[in-house]
């Protein structure tokens, strides 16, 4: 049997709500389902669940803020048979004293507050919740909390029913016009914006990362017109749903530089690296408004450029809608931030902790180049790879960056 | 169409890419990338939409053509 327990979706995440069930107890799921909706500091994230079996018990409620550790639900294992009496002696498990709680709760944690009505004294039997809750963007939410609009009150009309900026908008309209109220204001208005709640978790992890990571940074500008040229011959045969954007073109590089010299792919965890044989290959996303979101791209070392550019393309919609998945959240191994077609030439990022390297970028840039004995002007790009010191020297992080290149030249080896 | 529609449907499935921005809020002469902000998925998408609802094949070259909604009005009904 198994608890399913409010994860860590990111190296300083303390606590999330819970506002979204997706199973009912007596359904089965197996490895990987998606079984709720977690709103975080980062936005709403999609938890999967890492036991097969029957959802036997709901112990958390749609609202509840709940530390990381803390029971959400009890899966029972496909061989074992439901723990009848353990629901209905422990009907009710206090939340700030979870069960499954990790072994040491970070002493700054303070203590949590429950921001739903308190459950009620008995609760013998679990009662069947339909999924219920509300899929929104980042700036929806945000646009929520400043009007004082409850989410569950609004109509989604994006993306898989997701509320929109508009659709919040909306309803803050009608509820004005119906009460006649000058202003929308509430209790709400006090509470911090989701922004600010992303500013403070790309702080958290990124102050965290200067102060424990000994960052190196290496660069190289690199020849980018093979790669440009390939890219505008392929994509003018292409529909638009089947093109390619040179970003797809670096996560790829990056993952296969990455494989081969995998001293700067994976985690740095209880004061040792743990190398990766597989490339998670995190993709750094800005959000519009601010913020930042860099979730995984899976085993991107085994996917070829189409599924890289069709699993980018999923990526990006589904940050914008809200809707990224808690493994996407922690499994990267190495993470890939571009700074897009147009803009500043280079940049050294910070490492996005546990990760021991990052790959930063610059707007590609037409430049002079030698060839030969000849200069031309040539579309270039600059690459900059921050690595962690613990883990390596300038010599990998430098042949990396030689292997990156490398593949960049022959396009349509990718 | 008229113009009138082709707007409409511009800024709709424009909504539907950037679901963070109200499709009110936009101005004839809104840049999609240096005002609003898509990058270059976000324009993918668009443009694979676009391709989509008007049947118009929209070549990478011709991005520029469709970068604001008075733009794109221009270039649909050229097109169309």
């Amino acid at each position: 049997m198994g608890m399913f327990t409010m994860p860590s979706l990111g190296a300083d995440m303390e606590a999330g709500t819970l506002v979204e069930w997706l199973v009912n107890p007596g359904d089965t799921v197996k490895r990987g389902d998606v079984v709720a909706v977690v709103e975080t500091q980062k936005g709403a994230i999609e938890i999967e669940t890492f036991e097969a079996g029957t959802v036997h018990q709901l112990q958390a409620e749609l609202g509840q803020k709940l530390p990381v550790g803390a029971p959400l639900a009890v899966i029972v294992g496909e061989d074992e048979a439901a723990p009848e009496a353990m629901s209905a002696s422990t009907p009710d498990e206090p939340s700030a004293e979870p069960a499954g709680a990790p072994p040491s709760p970070a002493p700054t944690v303070e203590p949590m507050v429950v921001e739903a009505p308190p459950r009620p004294a008995a609760a013998p039997t679990p009662v069947a919740q339909p999924p219920q809750g509300h899929v929104a963007s980042p700036a929806a939410r945000r646009r929520a909390a400043e009007l004082g609009v409850d989410l569950a009150t609004v109509t989604g009309t994006g993306l898989g029913g997701a509320i929109q900026m508009a659709d919040v908008e909306g309803a803050a309209g009608a509820a004005q016009a119906k009460t006649g109220a000058a202003t929308v204001s509430a209790p709400e208005a006090v509470k911090p914006s989701p922004l600010v709640e992303m500013r403070k978790a790309i702080a958290a992890a990124m102050a965290r990362s200067k102060r424990e990571i000994p960052h190196f940074y290496v660069s190289q500008t690199i020849d980018l017109q093979p790669a440009t040229e390939w890219l505008d011959t392929t994509n003018a045969d292409r529909a638009p749903a089947n093109r390619i954007l040179m970003g797809a073109l670096f996560v790829r590089a990056c993952a296969l530089a990455a494989a081969k010299v995998s001293t700067v792919n994976g985690h740095f965890t209880d004061d040792e690296f743990h190398r990766s044989d597989a490339v998670h290959a995190g993709v750094a996303i800005a959000l519009r408004g601010g913020g930042l979101v860099a979730p995984a791209l899976i085993d991107a070392h085994k996917k070829g450029l189409d599924a890289i550019m069709a699993d980018m393309r999923d990526l990006v919609t589904r940050a914008r809608a809200g809707r990224l998945r808690g493994s996407e959240m922690t499994m990267g191994t190495i993470t890939i931030s571009a700074l897009g077609d147009a803009g500043a030439e280079a940049m050294s990022g910070v490492i996005f902790p546990p990760q021991v390297a990052l790959v930063g970028i610059g707007a590609p840039q037409r430049r002079p180049w030698v060839i030969g004995d000849a200069v031309e002007p040539r579309q270039t790009v600059a690459v900059t790879v921050s690595v962690d010191h613990r883990v390596c020297d300038g010599r990998q992080a430098a042949k990396f960056l030689v292997e990156f290149e490398a593949h960049m030249q022959s396009p349509e080896a990718l | 169409m008229t113009p009138d529609e082709i707007r409409a449907a511009f800024l709709e499935e424009l909504a539907k890419v950037a679901p963070d921005i109200a499709p009110e809020t936009v101005g004839d002469d809104d840049h999609i990338q240096d005002d609003l902000e898509l990058d270059s998925m976000d324009v993918l998408n668009l443009v694979t939409a676009l391709h989509t609802r008007f049947g118009i094949d929209i070549p990478e070259s011709d991005y520029p053509q469709i970068g604001t909604p008075a733009l794109a009005v221009a270039y649909f009904a050229r097109t169309d």
